[in-house]
């Protein structure tokens, strides 16, 4: 039973549907937390969840950051514990620290909503596992801040280690300008820091988890990563 | 005393506010200006008048929360 903790800080909105896409995939408890609590002991997974949290004061994801429980949230990642950021959670991540970059505003200036593809680029990871290599993905996206960011040569070595996990393309699967919804740095949709257990994405695969509503290719990602961190957490042994 | 904290986007981080204000200021027929780059004004009340006491602890303010080194450059203003 992998146990996968959901935080929900003052702001975030997406931490419904994330916990019940959780608990949707066999073998998952899914936990809320919330921001002022304490860490459950024994989590193989940590979700931080899209939303506005704080209102996306300041830059989006900034307030968030210094909550009470992002702290523990930051010691059990660098103690190797995963940790997953959806759209807002990528951006508390990023400024976390634990994932390297910045988001900034789309380049059009516009809030995007809508299914976009993108490519997976590796899959010997735990957050792509389920997936094959250069297999798209139709995922929808719904944000304002998420031209991702960072200084050209910090990229340049991210990108070389093999970090960008998605890239936005089109429909065949290339990456041209038209297929970049924010202008993100080297189409990147979805990003690993360096040692691997932290990811961050924009796209939201807890609303992609059944053709209902438009397409599961979202459900693709969450089952891998389930089953990922089931079989290789450093948290209580799997029964 | 009132502090002022000035953050801007670094230079090679392409600013898309600043960039959609050059176009309009363009389209109004202000083609003098060639640049146009958007940051943010933050004014501290801080309590305490010694300056060399304050300064460092408004600098940690700025590298933890204010600015984010990534992406931002921060000036700080005191009063003359």
């Amino acid at each position: 039973m992998a146990r996968v903790g959901i935080i929900t800080f003052p702001g975030t909105n997406c931490e419904r549907e994330t916990l019940r896409a959780f608990a949707s995939v066999a073998g998952v408890e899914a936990l809320p937390l919330w921001h002022r609590g304490e860490l459950e002991d024994g989590l193989d997974l940590i979700v931080l969840p899209g939303g506005f949290s704080y209102g996306d004061y300041l830059r989006a994801g900034s307030v968030a950051r210094f909550s009470p429980l992002m702290e523990q949230v930051i010691q059990f990642a660098h103690e190797g514990g995963y940790v997953l950021g959806i759209c807002n959670g990528f951006q508390i991540l990023a400024e976390s620290g634990l994932l390297p970059g910045a988001l900034i505003r789309n380049r059009n200036l516009r809030f995007i909503s809508r299914n976009l593809t993108v490519r997976v680029e590796r899959t010997d990871v735990p957050w792509t596992c389920a997936c094959t290599k250069g297999q798209l993905l139709t995922i929808p996206v719904a944000h304002g801040d998420g031209n991702y960011v960072d200084h050209a040569e910090d990229f340049a070595q991210s990108d070389e280690a093999g970090q960008v996990l998605l890239r936005y393309c089109d429909s065949n699967g290339e990456l041209t300008d038209a297929a970049n919804p924010n202008g993100s740095m080297g189409h990147t949709a979805g990003i690993m820091n360096a040692a691997g257990n932290v990811f961050g994405l924009m796209p939201h695969p807890e609303r992609a988890m059944t053709d209902r509503v438009g397409g599961g290719d979202g459900r693709i990602l969450l089952q891998g990563i389930v089953q990922w961190v089931d079989d290789h957490s450093a948290g209580e042994e799997s029964e | 005393m009132i502090c002022t904290v000035h953050v801007e986007l670094r230079d090679d981080i392409l600013d898309p506010e600043g960039k959609a204000i050059l176009h309009a200021l363009h389209s109004l027929g202000y083609d003098e200006v060639s640049d146009a780059r958007v940051g943010k004004v933050i004014q501290l009340q801080i309590s305490g008048d010694n300056r060399d006491d304050l300064a460092p602890r408004v600098e940690e303010m700025c590298k933890q929360l204010l600015a984010n080194p990534v992406i931002e450059n921060y000036e700080i203003e005191w009063p003359a």
